[in-house]
């Protein structure tokens, strides 16, 4: 139905590898001075140890983290190290350890429970609202809940419509959560560290694609205290043309697209919004306000998706900056398939990304 | 304001006859014997006989009459639009809320649903402070942002106070898992009714409190209806204190307090070295299952006078208290009047204060909200940055 442009880019993300062998090392450029490399599953990994070490109320909850090693290895060693009180293999059953973590949290502990997917934590949802995210509120303060809620979230790759949801727009809109979604390998550190120490809730969004992938570190994000603020985005590239928003692994396309771009004259500003709740709407409208025009990405379903917060928030504050309406770019508005072919066409691909920004700056083609 | 400050309800200043009576009671053990016995299940029930004393047995109906003419005066309120939304009353069930009291300490944890009142005042919240909240002003438990379901006091141990039913359980069974984690020897009472009894995360939380061995007790307080169905009609197995399985279970009369105190302390004892327990309590509720719930459709009315005559909580403390001369028709009466008192000054306290400031709608969204946004209807009109 569309012409889909063959990808030549090298570096391109293979949707058909499974969790258990690496991805292959993208490398991307480097904003720091250090040449030391970090998977985002290291990086993790490392900020959990870390946490854990420094606090003792800090414990991890959740299915085959401990002897398990982690389904997907992002607890490996930690059961080890800090013993089965610490690091808590569960039945499964998400509404159950989902209220016992929230329940030890009203006692003063700090929480990590674990979602093998974010799908499954559909199933303790009720916990995550109700429980956690407006107790402090109820409460007037009395109760306050320091849990983390982490787990892959969106899409991997051929695991079907069950498997595959992005939730970003349903945790994001409540208040009384705050929602994080890492990118990089200093995203992941710094991120999950700001959410284990912060005194409330945090549904911490990770990608079971961007696992396995290095990002180059620097000295201060290998830093124990290393600790990244909660609702600021990041600038990844910058640009004059055309503003790109997205989370997560939408972030390593736009970045992909923002250098096909630049080969034909667009000069792409590429945000990294690291953190969905709160949205860091100042750092957005005052680069639209600077380009001009909007591309949101993301992977989630498009309707009451994240893209649509963004656009009505620049509608709202920047409107007189549009020089082009805004583009959405985001999953298909349907169940994920399975044929590696249609799966492709249910998510956004860098020439997606592209083609919008050529809209956006009425070039097309 | 001496008024204002949580008074305890173990600790009560001689200001009048009936006070000087409990104060200066015996607290010299007595033995009493519950109305029934307990029945185990996986378990050997703890003896039929209870030590009390006529301190305890006093403040025991002191107590209950307050919780009693409390609830009362909530349905009037409520009749009279100060209350708003939901009211869930306890009345019937106070034996339930004042045994527990009676044989735990304020670092143990209770945790229910929403049928709260009564057990936010057996452990230390205030008279005031409860028809604030309820009437939504300020001074309020939770300065009127929580309402009837969501009374908490956490410094006493009580977490609430919730609206959603059955998720208190797996909550309580985290606060267990918090106690045994920081090795405090303490434990939780988590309470759920006949309806909750059914739902699938009870077995999940009741699974793991099990299989980690923590200090959880779970309490059925099974008042036989899950808001107009009957425990036949939801439960295929009614026997709440079996339901557990592999976890013990006791059934206790839940109209008699001192069953309840010994079914509590026993449980403590058993929880902190043996890890979950369920103890079903049979008790009954004269309301509805809300103030919107003539609670007549389900029942019948001969059904609810008839446990009022013969298992009322209050009533079968007061005929021991007249058995056992520790106290005169008078002196009961004089207590009536005074709790009846005590609550009506709270209420007129309580009318007073003021609604929350209007600020207040965007606080405590986070504890660190340090510059983050929030905003009104009219984003425009009503945006704040959190202080």
């Amino acid at each position: 139905m569309l012409g889909i442009i063959r990808q030549k880019v090298a570096g391109k993300l293979n949707h058909a590898l499974n969790f258990e062998q690496g991805v292959g090392a993208v490398a991307l450029r480097a904003f720091s001075s250090s040449a030391k490399q970090m998977t985002v599953r290291d990086a993790l990994n490392s900020a959990l140890e870390e946490e854990m070490s420094a606090d003792p109320k800090v414990f991890i909850m959740g299915e085959e983290v401990g002897e398990y090693q982690g389904a997907y290895k992002i607890t490996k060693g930690l059961l080890d190290k800090f013993g089965p009180e610490r690091v808590v293999d569960t039945p499964i059953t998400e509404a159950g350890f989902t209220g016992i973590g929230v329940g030890a949290a009203y006692h003063g502990l700090r929480p990590v429970i674990e979602f093998m997917t974010f799908n499954f934590s559909m199933q303790a949802i009720d916990h995550i609202i109700n429980s956690a995210a407006k107790s402090n509120y109820m409460s007037s303060g009395q109760i306050s809940v320091p849990i983390v809620f982490r787990g892959p979230n969106g899409a991997a790759a051929g695991v079907g419509a069950q498997h595959s949801q992005c939730y970003a727009a349903w945790y994001g809109s409540c208040p009384g959560l705050k929602v994080l979604a890492p990118y990089s390998a200093e995203d992941a550190r710094g991120l999950l560290k700001a959410a284990i120490r912060d005194p409330d809730p945090v549904v911490f969004l990770e990608n079971e694609l961007l696992y396995g992938e290095s990002f180059p570190v620097s000295a201060e994000t290998l830093d124990s205290s290393f600790c990244l603020p909660i609702g600021k985005a990041k600038i990844e590239r910058e640009g004059k043309d055309v503003t790109i928003t997205a989370y997560s692994k939408m972030v390593g396309f736009s970045l992909q697209a923002a250098d096909i771009l630049a080969k034909e004259g667009i000069n792409a500003e590429v945000i990294n919004l690291r953190s969905i709740r709160p949205l860091d709407r100042s750092t957005i409208n005052a680069s639209v306000r600077k380009t001009n025009r909007l591309v949101t990405v993301e992977e989630g379903f498009p309707q009451h998706g994240v893209g649509a917060e963004i656009c009505a928030t620049v509608v709202e504050d920047s409107f007189e900056y549009l020089d082009a309406p805004v583009e959405r770019i985001a999953g298909a508005d349907v169940p994920t398939p399975y044929a590696a072919n249609i799966e492709r066409l249910a998510f956004p691909q860098v020439e997606d990304i592209v083609r919008a920004s050529k809209r956006a700056c009425y070039r097309s083609r | 304001m001496a008024q204002l400050t949580r008074r305890s309800l173990r600790l009560l200043r001689p200001t009048s006859a009936a006070r000087l009576l409990t104060t200066t009671a015996s607290t010299a053990p007595i033995s009493i014997e519950t109305s029934l016995p307990f029945t185990g299940h996986n378990i050997d029930p703890p003896s039929r006989t209870v030590e009390t004393s006529p301190h305890e047995l006093l403040t025991f109906y002191r107590d209950m009459a307050l919780m009693r003419r409390m609830e009362i005066a909530a349905d009037s309120l409520y009749k009279a639009k100060l209350i708003r939304g939901f009211c869930h009353l306890y009345d019937g069930q106070e034996a339930v809320a004042i045994g527990m009291e009676a044989a735990i300490t304020r670092k143990d944890c209770i945790i229910t649903a929403y049928r709260d009142h009564c057990l936010y005042l057996g452990r230390g919240g205030t008279l005031l402070e409860a028809f604030a909240e309820l009437m939504g002003r300020s001074g309020g438990c939770s300065k009127g942002k929580g309402g009837s379901m969501h009374f908490y006091k956490k410094e006493n141990g009580f977490y609430g106070g919730h609206g959603i039913v059955g998720a208190q359980i797996p909550l309580g069974c985290g606060l267990a898992f918090a106690q045994k984690y920081s090795k405090d020897e303490n434990v939780t009472f988590t309470m759920y009714g006949d309806g909750a009894a059914n739902q699938g995360q009870l077995f999940e939380a009741l699974n793991m409190a099990a299989l980690w061995n923590l200090p959880a007790i779970l309490v059925c307080e099974n008042n036989h209806y899950g808001m107009g169905t009957a425990e036949w009609r939801a439960a295929k197995s009614p026997s709440y204190f079996k339901r557990g399985d592999y976890v013990p279970g006791l059934k206790v009369d839940g109209m008699d307090a001192l069953a309840v105190k010994q079914a509590c302390k026993f449980a403590k004892e058993h929880a902190l070295k043996n890890g979950p327990i369920i103890l079903e309590m049979d008790t009954y509720r004269y309301h509805g299952h809300s103030m919107s719930d003539p609670g007549s459709t389900y029942r019948t009315r001969d059904e609810i006078s008839g446990i009022r005559q013969e298992r009322d909580p209050v009533e079968r403390i007061r005929k021991l208290l007249l058995a056992h001369d520790l106290a005169t028709e008078k002196e009961m009466k004089d207590t009536e009047k005074e709790v009846r008192k005590e609550v009506d000054e709270a209420i007129a306290k309580a009318k007073e204060i003021p609604a929350p400031d209007t600020s207040e709608l965007f606080t405590n969204v986070y504890v660190k909200d340090f510059g983050l946004e929030a905003f009104g209807p009219d984003r425009k009109e009503l945006r704040t940055v959190l202080p």
